[in-house]
């Protein structure tokens, strides 16, 4: 689809002949996450749909002590330094931002008394500034009154580099500026279609300036506010025991009528995931349990212990393999895969196709994820309802046999295929972790049959993950042919998530591999235009851009889908907690309750 | 004599636990993982923050500069601060300690409640039945990790009976007797899983040490100055027999808490175990540095404690 196509098609839910879900299901369609997809009618002047949560109860309180568990217990209070989910999870109880992201990828107001739009003006033309207005008559928790100040505040915090936040990453390269009490204005260095990051989600968290201005930059560690959090939060600081326990009780000035429902709140960590599982969906100790990365076989047998279901929320992470576009067994100037090699056997295309017709998808969904691994040719990674009906993938080993003779491949008398005394030969890491390592024989098998002989190499998660540069097993060295991990689309704007694909960003020694471009892939049209989509004012064409990014990607075979891994969790059967795919679990505690 | 012993073996103990903590520290140093890796894998967060981090919590620094900032810190009583918490290390440990000290004391006592009269009665009846049944109990009690046991335990009494909890919560609501109820109900299994494991050993041990004890003359003598059976076995048996394993139950207590490590992870006992766990899964050094040194510590002191102990029970053991 080009920039005329969206045009027209924005022009048609403009005049309301086309649904604002249709529209985002054509944009799911070819590489466009639903939230992108949403912020590009926004800026073309279509409201977002504030869509409501369903909440039935009509006072506040009266829900008694909900108790959630997180086998991974939350270890910091301040949502500026949350290193982990888990941090932003538990500080969310206590913190709101602006807005928070919802199921759809829409933007949901928390602390804004509006969600900025081209319509109400908010928004400027130039994608140069958006002006956000703050909810009136919110109070902290210590009673003092929520302004813009402490709006000002948050990003003036979190941008200081002394400060070291995990969130800066908002706010390093924004200006924000008060305009009266309950107003300021976001400028941005450059014309940002992706206005809805600064104050938004999990790094959006809003803090209060009177509790930590004395606190900025080196000495933030020793603000005592960062571990008893006073936020404007559904529920009050009571108690903390980093990766044990968080408790809080009932805010009786919530800023939203009737809410919170539950009286008090107990959210437990430590131990596993399938005890944790169990504790929800079969002994009912607990009311909820987050990120179930647990076998779907036991998730179901867990269910018919008749407590609690399982909720199964599509998100933007991906299991995908990455296919080395350099040479990782040639050593250049101290380091491997350098960016002046080739890789021998992969720089021929017909052997990436043929790798890409041996990767039985539906196999590796039916028999080892089931329905926390659904399978998916994308690699940008949608809801699951707007996931795209259009790209297919294929696992077909005769096709990929006569793909490899025709590009001159031939069987030697073990099988294995060689060509010019370069012998089909690859070797496929990913961390150590039991359904990967279960992929990882599905594709040998496959590959077997056409011919290929692939090696399987695991690597513990501490090392494969980290960023120590003296270790030769990280992903981002990615010194091995063919590699797996999932990647996690925690923003929804696919500007950093395409990094991935432009020449500048590749992992190499100069950048420490710290570089997001993994599989080095070097292509001239595809960092032109990211290149244009920087300086593109129109959002609209950005987005074309975006489109024709990934579609490069994808016909190129840099990098191959495996299976979408949506976020699981399990709640009690009565309880009705939504969970958006696109923020935090506890993004909409407030609205959390339990059905009579 | 005995107070210069005690001094001596303290001054001991400062260059061993020096070198426990240099082999710690070095290892820790040397193994693989990064306490800001989540960080590595969010594209929303820019490389330079993950930097910056390290760069502010020492991390790029070479060992043994780290080594010698954290024994420096360690000598004016800082514990260090943690990666992933924030917060002072030995106020994260004290926070666990209280529930560790409830959980390991009371199993300890529970393990000594069973040895000692089941080993008594054994040793008193060698080859009886019962003693056939106690060995075998105890041989299967030792035998089965704690892990084993806990999960069998969850599974027939939380899962098919529903009786009893299995998540140890600290923050309990209830008031009067319903609190100590309640916590009572919730230590049931990790104090039993515990607590047997351990007497199930020790119940070898009291067994043997009363055989070994109930043949010497002297017991003979009292039994034939026509003392009651039950006044020699008390009196005369158990009290000279108990020393080798008094001995013995001080230099398995740090043993145990190691042992508790597991239990504490299977019923989320929020104990000095599990903060090792989740400091060693996050990468979080000063809190993995920080136990591990009062574990040492704990070996160090116990294994005083036991020769203390000894020379106490036992006067013709003297004090060099």
């Amino acid at each position: 689809m080009d920039e005329r196509g969206l045009r027209s098609l924005i022009d048609k839910v403009k005049a309301g002949g086309m649904s604002r879900r249709a529209f985002v299901r054509r944009m799911a369609a070819v590489g466009l996450t639903a939230p992108m997809a949403a912020q590009l009618l926004a800026f073309s002047g279509v409201a977002m749909a504030d869509t409501k949560p369903i909440y039935k109860p009509t006072k506040r309180g009266g829900g008694g002590l909900l108790k959630v568990l997180w086998w991974q217990g939350p270890t910091l209070l301040n949502p500026h330094f949350a290193v982990g989910t888990k941090d932003q999870d538990g500080s969310r109880l206590f913190y709101e931002p602006l807005a928070a992201w919802d199921r759809a990828g829409n933007l949901r107001a928390k602390l804004a008394a509006t969600i900025p739009s081209r319509d109400n003006g908010q928004l400027a033309a130039d994608g140069r500034s958006v002006i956000w207005k703050v909810k009136q008559g919110v109070t902290w928790h210590d009673g003092k009154p929520l302004t813009a100040d402490d709006v000002v505040f948050t990003w003036e915090y979190s941008s200081n580099p002394a400060t070291a936040t995990v969130s800066s990453g908002s706010y390093k390269d924004v200006v924000v500026e008060k305009i009266d009490q309950y107003t300021v204005l976001v400028k941005f260095q450059k014309p940002t279609p992706f206005w809805a990051d600064t104050f938004v989600g999990w790094a959006g968290c809003i803090i209060p300036k009177h509790l930590f201005s004395d606190y900025i930059g080196a000495k933030s560690r020793d603000a005592p506010t960062n571990l008893k959090p006073v936020g404007t939060g559904p529920y009050l600081f009571k108690d903390f025991k980093p990766g044990d326990l968080i408790t809080g009780e009932i805010n009786p000035n919530y800023h939203e009528p009737n809410r919170p429902y539950f009286d008090a709140i107990e959210l437990k960590g430590g131990g596993d995931a399938v005890s944790a599982a169990r504790a929800v969906l079969q002994t009912g100790e607990y009311h909820f349990a987050w990120n179930l990365q647990v076998e779907d076989e036991i998730l179901t047998r867990l269910e018919k212990g008749g407590r609690g279901r399982v909720l199964v929320t599509p998100g933007g992470a991906i299991e995908h393999m990455q296919l080395n576009n350099t040479d990782p067994w040639t050593e250049v100037d101290g380091e491997r895969s350098s960016l002046k090699t080739k890789h021998p056997l992969l720089s021929d295309p017909a052997v990436r196709q043929a790798l890409s017709l041996l990767i039985d998808k539906k196999s590796i969904q039916d028999h080892i994820y089931g329905r926390i691994g659904i399978a998916t040719p994308n690699y940008i990674n949608n809801p699951e309802r707007f996931r795209s009906k259009t790209t297919k993938f294929e696992f077909n080993v005769d096709k990929a046999n006569a793909i490899l003779d025709k590009a001159g491949w031939a069987r030697g008398p073990d099988g294995i295929r060689a060509k010019d005394g370069k012998r089909l030969k690859f070797v496929y890491q990913t961390s150590i972790n039991q359904p990967r390592q279960k992929t990882q024989a599905i594709v040998k098998q496959a590959a077997q049959k056409a011919g290929i002989d692939i090696e399987l190499k695991s690597v513990t998660a501490s090392v494969f993950f980290s960023s120590d540069v003296a270790n030769p097993d990280t992903y981002t060295k990615f010194y091995t042919d063919i590699e797996m991990y999932t990647t996690t689309m925690t923003q929804p704007d696919p500007g950093l998530h395409m990094l991935q694909f432009v020449s500048w960003e590749a992992a190499s020694k100069a950048n420490k591999w710290q570089g997001r471009n993994i599989t080095r892939w070097q292509s001239p049209e595809c960092d032109k235009l990211y290149r244009e989509s920087e300086a593109e004012l129109d959002p609209v064409k950005r987005a074309a851009m975006f489109i024709k990014m990934n579609d490069l990607a994808v016909q190129n075979h840099i990098v191959l889908g495996v299976v979408q891994r949506p976020t699981v969790s399990a709640q009690a059967l009565k309880l009705n907690a939504q969970i958006s795919g696109w923020d935090n679990n506890t993004s909409d505690l407030s609205d959390w309750f339990k059905e009579a | 004599m005995s107070r210069q012993y005690i001094i001596r073996r303290l001054l001991i103990a400062i260059p061993s636990l020096l070198g426990i903590s240099v082999v710690l520290f070095t290892v820790l140093a040397m193994a693989p993982g990064d306490p800001f890796e989540e960080l590595a894998t969010n594209p929303a967060v820019p490389p330079e923050v993950r930097m910056a981090l390290r760069a502010k919590f020492g991390l790029d620094d070479p060992i043994w500069t780290r080594y010698l900032h954290w024994l420096a810190a360690m000598l004016q009583g800082d514990w260090g601060f943690s990666f992933a918490s924030r917060m002072d290390v030995d106020e994260l440990i004290l926070q666990r300690l209280p529930v560790t000290l409830i959980v390991i004391g009371s199993s300890q006592i529970l393990a000594i409640l069973v040895a000692l009269p089941v080993g008594v009665l054994a040793a008193t009846r060698p080859y009886s039945v019962f003693d056939q049944i106690a060995n075998t109990l105890a041989f299967i009690g030792f035998s089965l990790p704690t892990f084993f046991t806990g999960l069998l335990l969850i599974l027939i009494f939380s899962i098919q009976l529903d009786w009893l909890p299995f998540v140890y919560r600290t923050d309990i609501e209830a008031k009067g007797w319903l609190f100590y109820w309640e916590h009572i109900k919730q230590s049931i299994m990790p104090v039993a899983v515990l607590g047997l494991f351990q007497g199930a050993s020790l119940v070898r041990y009291v067994r043997s040490s009363v055989l070994d004890v109930i043949r010497l003359d002297y017991v003979t003598t009292a039994r034939s100055k026509g003392i009651g059976e039950r006044k020699v076995i008390t009196k005369h048996v158990v009290r000279n027999a108990l020393i080798p394993v008094v001995t013995l139950v001080a230099l398995q207590m740090p043993i145990v808490f190691g042992g508790a490590i597991v239990t504490e992870q299977i019923f989320r006992v929020p104990g000095i175990g599990s903060l090792l766990i989740s400091a060693m899964l996050a990468n979080d050094t000063p809190v993995v540095m920080g136990v591990t040194f009062v574990f040492a510590c704990l070996v160090v002191l116990f294994n005083l404690i036991a020769d203390i102990l000894y020379g106490w029970l036992d006067p013709r053991i003297a004090f060099r």
